[in-house]
């Protein structure tokens, strides 16, 4: 009963509208328009619940263009009379003392005592009555935008008085997107009631209220219509189940592409150098806080701050790689063993220096605009801009890497010396400092990676330790020395991870995955993708 | 350390102890032993030379991680292995202990039920996991305490060992072990009581773990099972077996090539180790009253390597020093300044490393060399 109420006066409201839509060009007399709004909302301020609705309704058929947020404030409380009798609009309702300003010309009027303030109450049945009518008022909004919310807030809300109405404002309607939501919404309903055109209409729509509408009309009295709608829910459901894959796929993607980065300059130092570096996580979190640095150094721009800090991060952990070669490592040639306890040792004095001068809390680094929200593919699919950015990154990043080595003198000196020292050093290449730039190469790389992942994870001092173990497996699976194998490895270890992650839990899948490299070294100690020829040898 | 062939049953007792470092090592454990016993129970509690009940303990603690030092030694001084996963051992050592002390405390636990550990009851669990079954009985849990760790040693190792995984990727494997189980013991649906682990423990074999009498008894147990697995080690390294493993350590292809099984040999030593660590982890466990997932975490694995690095690699006593030495260093450091602990250590693993390769033990071997011949040696081998 309660709902049959609501619609017919939904309905009153929407020709209501219509006009006022219509009307809103032509406003010439605004001193008649003010008597005639005081005259409103002065009917609103009554005893009677009843007398209120019908009050609201003569809102909605006026032709103001204020109606609609005279009803948002009425909904949310906010709309008050003074004890003077004037109305106002309450802008924050914190505190003893509330901000207001006039209803009717906008005015900012100060602070006003709550005492001196009167409360336009509603009860329940005039909040759903509220609701739905200020839903239907914004399709007539001339903010494409805000007519796509509220028609996709419709969707599932649809009832028989209200088909008409969108019928015309599907005619009407510019925007393809907007009209593509109206009609889906029409649908909706239509396939709730049985109808054929409605089932036809939602096939292979994968919004979850059409798959409502369409298990409802699946049980349908008509054979056919149910017949129509089990078999494009069968489509559906198909369709759901690639789109889920996709997403997995997407998000197995994104932390193989963390993976990656994190790993790639490990690749460089541990797989090309052969020197074991356990403070590669450290450096990587100080890439991380480079771009907080960054930040907080450019207050207000966060995406430049970001973009600087590409470079900024490289520079900051290269340096540091630097002087952990020339400070520890190259005492140590030789003796990996003893190159992994040193440099563990160092990321213990990182992290603590860390903690001591900047802070044992983690840092909020923003993410920028243009970097938030997501790529909506469909109803069931949309895909976070920020990941995409980080996969978009690695694969620069991997990119750039394997020119280097590839195509530079670097690059092949680099080789050269790994390969054999004696005999490099013996035409001339200046071994000592092919491992300076080489290290410095992966520990910028790291710094890189540190940057990245500020975007996604929260930046503390433990930040590198989480990614430490998870390097080492990427390199060893997929093959020391060889970055090819890095990239791999890391893409299909993140894969897997978020394939195992629905079923086992997020915890049991990294423990099966890390089970699961233990044991395929066991079978292929070089990896995925073992160096063969002179390379091997070293 | 003689090197003849003869094999009678006399040399088998005696070989262990023929190097003098072994003889004064085991006298200075034994008389430390009995010097704080007499300290701690002859001396009146207001003298200044009376030794309380937590030193006591404090001194019991650091004995474990000895005798877990010492293991380690034995697979990274002579055999070559570098184990950054020892800690995984010895929790899992604690956890056996751990769970016959949670089955001793019975009914008296805050739920008071007579069979189901308090964390059980808290997660509403009906029954007891099939694991926990004879873990009531005192036999059966130190068997274990020996026996899990040493399973695992044994799958792991022979996985490893057969497919000649060694040097780096070995240790970063075994981290990864160690970092598995430590992931894997943080959930609750493990059974191992998650989070907070196990804890509250009121008895062992019907003596209550709250006395003096019983920490001191704890104390002297685990001074014992230092020296006995001490002298076990020594027995190890001084056979023949122990010959080959140091043969491996050095020359790995050539070993084989000699026509050594060279991972069979790899696989009992490491074994071995594995049961040294996990009754290392027994008798921790009692002494601090609470095992819980972070012993598996690999920095503490990594933090073993260092008293063994610090204290000496292939000396067995050094390890014992080193593992002493640290520990006493961050009781200290960790009460007056908590925030420079880390850059202490830090700093030890590379001061350690790069200036101090053979640790305490070689500085004393070089001390001793200087006295014994008078002419300077050349600085150069200090730190060769």
């Amino acid at each position: 009963m309660r709902r049959f109420l609501s619609l017919t006066l939904m309905c009153l409201l929407l020709l209501g509208i219509t006009v006022t839509a219509q009307a809103q060009t032509d406003n010439e007399n605004s001193t008649n328009d003010d008597a005639a709004a005081l005259e409103l909302l002065e009917a609103l301020d009554v005893e009677s619940y009843a007398a209120k609705g019908e009050a609201i309704t003569a809102i909605l058929q006026s032709d103001d263009e204020r109606a609609r947020d005279w009803l948002q404030a009425l909904l949310d409380g906010r709309l008050q009379r003074t004890d003077d009798g004037r109305f106002v609009l309450v802008l924050e309702n914190r505190g003893r003392d509330w901000p207001v300003a006039d209803v009717l010309t906008g005015e900012a009027l100060g602070e006003m005592s709550r005492r001196e303030l009167d409360r336009i109450g509603i009860n329940n049945n005039l909040r759903n009555q509220l609701r739905s009518a200020i839903a239907v008022v914004d399709l007539y909004s001339p903010s494409v935008e805000r007519r796509l919310t509220s028609a996709e807030r419709l969707l599932g809300e649809v009832d028989a008085d209200l088909v008409p109405t969108l019928n015309d404002l599907i005619e009407q309607e510019e925007d393809d997107q907007v009209r593509y939501r109206l009609t889906q919404a029409v649908a909706i309903y239509r396939a709730e009631e049985g109808e054929m055109a409605g089932v036809e209409a939602l096939d292979g729509s994968l919004h979850p209220r059409s798959r409502v509408a369409l298990s409802r009309a699946a049980n349908s009295d008509d054979p056919v219509v149910a017949n129509a709608a089990a078999a494009s829910l069968a489509g559906i459901e198909q369709q759901l189940k690639i789109n889920r894959g996709l997403e997995t796929l997407y998000f197995g993607l994104s932390l193989g592409s963390v993976l990656v980065l994190a790993a790639i300059g490990l690749a460089i130092t541990f797989g090309v150098m052969g020197v074991i570096n356990m403070a590669h996580g450290e450096l990587i979190m100080l890439g991380a806080y480079t771009t907080w640095a960054m930040q907080q150094l450019l207050p207000g721009q966060p995406g430049l701050a970001l973009v600087l800090s590409i470079p900024a991060g490289f520079m900051v952990s290269a340096l540091a790689g630097i002087a952990i070669e020339r400070g520890v490592i190259q005492f140590l040639k030789g003796r990996p063993l003893e190159t992994l306890l040193a440099t563990f040792g160092v990321s213990l004095i990182l992290q603590q220096l860390v903690r001591t001068v900047i802070s044992p809390q983690n840092r909020t680094v923003i993410t920028p605009e243009w970097m938030s929200g997501s790529l909506v593919v469909n109803d069931a699919l949309s895909l976070t801009l920020n990941r995409m950015f980080v996969l978009g990154f690695a694969l620069v990043v991997f990119a750039g890497l394997m020119l280097i080595m590839r195509r530079t003198r670097l690059g092949l000196e680099v080789r050269a010396v790994t390969q054999n020292r004696a005999m490099a050093r013996s035409m001339g290449i200046r071994a000592t400092r092919v491992d300076i730039m080489t290290f410095a190469l992966g520990s910028g790389v790291a710094g890189l990676a540190g940057v990245a992942l500020s975007q996604l994870t929260n930046v503390g001092p433990n930040l590198g330790q989480n990614y430490i173990i998870d390097s080492f497996m990427v390199v060893v699976f997929g093959g020391v020395g060889n970055l090819w194998g890095t990239l791999v490895a890391g893409l299909s270890l993140g894969v897997i991870n978020q394939v195992l992650e629905p079923w086992a839990g997020a915890v049991l899948a990294k423990i099966i995955v890390l089970v699961f490299i233990i044991l395929f070294i066991q079978k292929r100690p070089r990896g995925l993708f073992p160096q063969k020829g002179r390379a091997a040898e070293g | 350390m003689s090197l003849t062939t003869q094999s009678s049953a006399n040399f088998w007792l005696t070989r262990p102890f023929s190097e003098r470092s072994t003889q004064i090592f085991l006298v200075v454990l034994l008389a430390t032993l009995a010097l704080v016993t007499l300290l701690h129970v002859a001396v009146p509690a207001g003298n200044p030379l009376h030794i309380g009940a937590y030193t006591v303990n404090l001194f019991g603690k650091y004995l474990s991680y000895a005798l877990l030092a010492v293991a380690v030694d034995l697979v990274w001084g002579y055999l070559g292995i570098l184990s950054l996963g020892h800690g995984a051992f010895f929790a899992i050592g604690g956890y056996a202990m751990g769970m016959y002390l949670m089955r001793q405390i019975g009914d008296r636990g805050t739920y008071g039920d007579p069979v189901l550990p308090d964390f059980m009851v808290f997660l509403s669990w009906d029954s007891l996991p099939w694991f926990w079954h004879g873990f009531d009985m005192a036999w059966f849990a130190f068997a274990m305490v020996l026996l899990a760790p040493g399973l695992l040693a044994l799958v792991f190792g022979f996985l490893a060992f057969r497919s000649r995984v060694t040097g780096v990727y070995l240790s970063i494997i075994t981290q990864a072990l160690t970092f598995a189980l430590m992931l894997a013991f943080f959930r609750n649906e493990m059974g191992f009581g998650g989070n907070n682990g196990l804890t509250d423990f009121r008895e062992i074999l019907g003596f209550d773990l709250r006395t003096d009498a019983t920490r001191l008894g704890l104390f002297l147990a685990t001074g014992i099972a230092l020296a006995l697995g001490f002298i076990l080690c020594r027995a190890i390294v001084t056979s023949k077996l122990g010959r080959v493993s140091v043969a491996t350590r050095d020359a790995e292809a050539r070993t084989r090539f000699l026509g050594y099984r060279v991972e069979r040999f790899q696989l009992f030593v490491f074994v071995v180790s594995a049961m040294l660590a996990g009754l290392a982890g027994a008798l921790y466990v009692p002494q601090v009253g609470i095992i819980n997932p972070s012993e598996f975490s690999p920095i503490f694995s990594i933090e073993i390597v260092l008293w063994v690095a610090l204290g000496g690699r292939a000396t067995l006593y050094g390890a014992v020093i080193g593992a002493i030495l640290v520990n006493y260093a961050k009781t200290i450091f960790t009460g007056v300044m908590p925030d420079a602990w880390l850059f202490a250590l830090g700093g030890l693993f590379v001061f350690v490393t790069v200036f101090l390769p053979k640790g305490v033990a070689g500085l004393l071997e070089h001390l001793k060399r200087r006295r014994h011949d008078p002419t300077p040696t050349p600085d150069k081998e200090a730190t060769a």
